[in-house]
């Protein structure tokens, strides 16, 4: 009880919601570098996956490469990422970072892209070609729309993990709320440490619950829905 | 990194080899630890949730909410409850092992056709004997690839207990990362990896030791 009573302390303590190393400046560095990976990783992986699934094509690659992301752990990425940014004379901090965590969004993106397109009934897409649709047309005003939830949800699980994973761009000296955690650990500072660990499962919950909303919101109706309005205009 | 020094110090990687093959074991150790108290808790979960269905959705729920939060954070909340040890990088990776094999039991066991269900059922079979007779064994398939994703997904977690003074290989990545030394960053990444792969490769093969009636056709 009294090391909750202490969390609390120091999260309301003012001197810690100002300054660079204050919660505010560690969540927007948190959320900055997040959201511009999530950016990079969706262009990335929805525009080929989503084309891949309307071909056809490419099945085995877009499926597997998601076993294979699992396989890369993020700490692995990290190290991957440390000599080549340094290489490219980028430094420490964001960019190693950044090159960790986007290579991590785009396996679930990819996959659920191809798999949301290439899932859409058949039927469907050869009735619109049938009404003279062009490919570019059934693309964008039947599977995209249908695939949407779908290739969503691929976004979620991806914001979740590079959220959970920019967490350890502290260790190459990066900003964020592993700051919070990295110099917990290292400094004994077990408050710091939890403010910082609460934090980041808070942010990365938020993401999963706003996502969940988000893939709802553009779901289709379902059948009985749509049956239950197509019902009147049937004798 | 550092100027002069090469990418890759052979001389420094033959007088660690010992070193190497400690790290090795521990990081297979911490792994087959977790995936196996993961896989007890979560058969003892499933058959629960197998036998009342209205405790599946608040099982998943919570093993859900485990899984979302950042493992780095986890293993942060842990430690000062339960120190720099491993029964901190245990909780962490076991908890994170639940929602996969839960849902690959259950899922395994409800995606049984009905008929054959049924026709145990015709036969005589009590539900229980149905069960561990006919259901699980016809479920194995999509229950070893839960295991599989299971797997993968601690070696790579057991990485980042390195932060907490655990960590098998990671540990070589977090000294190469604070030492800008390339060779221990290299040699733990390329074998976490290379060890994800094979414990992959080996499952497949005990999947087709285990369901040889699979492989009829091929």
């Amino acid at each position: 009880m009294q090391f909750v009573a202490s969390v609390v302390g120091w999260l309301t303590d003012p001197t810690h919601w100002q300054g660079i190393d204050g919660i505010p400046n560690r969540v927007g560095e948190h959320l900055w570098l997040s959201g511009l990976s999530v950016l990079l990783a969706t262009l990335l992986a929805a525009l080929p996956g989503v084309w891949l699934g309307h071909r056809g094509r490419g099945e085995f690659l877009a499926i597997n490469v998601t076993n294979l992301g699992r396989a890369l752990p993020s700490m692995a990425l990290l190290a991957f990422a440390l000599p080549v940014s340094i290489a490219l004379g980028l430094g420490l901090g964001f960019w190693p970072t950044l090159f960790a965590v986007v290579p991590l969004g785009i396996p679930p993106i990819l996959t659920n892209s191809y798999t949301a397109v290439r899932g859409v009934d058949r039927d469907v897409v050869e009735a619109a070609r049938g009404m003279g649709l062009s490919e570019w047309q059934v693309l964008g005003a039947i599977e995209l729309p249908i695939a949407l939830p779908l290739i969503l949800a691929g976004v979620r699980n991806a914001t979740v993990a590079i959220i959970a994973t920019a967490t350890l761009g502290a260790l190459v000296a990066g900003g964020g709320l592993g700051r919070y955690i990295v110099d917990g650990l290292a400094l004994q500072d077990y408050q710091r440490l939890c403010v910082g660990a609460l934090l980041v499962a808070l942010l990365a919950i938020l993401a999963e619950v706003a996502f969940g909303a988000l893939e709802r919101a553009t779901a289709m109706p379902d059948a009985r829905g749509a049956t239950a309005r197509a019902r009147p205009a049937t004798p | 990194m550092t100027p002069g020094e090469p990418l890759l110090r052979w001389d420094w990687i033959l007088d660690h080899l010992g070193e190497i093959g400690e790290r090795l074991s521990q990081h297979l150790l911490l792994t087959l630890l977790a995936v196996g108290i993961g896989a007890l808790l979560s058969f003892g979960l499933s058959i629960w949730t197998l036998r009342r269905p209205g405790a599946y959705a608040p099982v998943t729920w919570i093993a859900g909410v485990l899984y979302t939060i950042p493992s780095l954070a986890l293993f942060a909340l842990l430690v000062p409850i339960t120190g720099l040890s491993v029964l901190t990088a245990e909780i962490g990776l076991v908890s994170y092992t639940l929602l996969i094999l839960i849902r690959a039991i259950v899922g395994g066991v409800r995606g049984v056709p009905a008929d054959v269900r049924e026709a145990a059922e015709g036969l005589g079979y009590t539900g229980r004997q149905s069960l561990w007779q006919i259901e699980l064994p016809l479920a194995l398939p999509v229950i070893v690839a839960g295991v599989r994703i299971a797997v993968v997904t601690t070696i790579g977690l057991v990485t980042v207990t390195a932060l907490i003074g655990q960590g098998g290989l990671g540990y070589f990545i977090l000294q190469g990362i604070q030492r800008f030394f390339s060779t221990a960053l290299i040699v733990g990444a390329v074998l976490s990896v290379a060890l994800a792969v094979l414990a992959d490769a080996a499952l497949v093969l005990l999947q087709r030791r285990l369901t040889p009636w699979l492989r009829t056709g091929r």
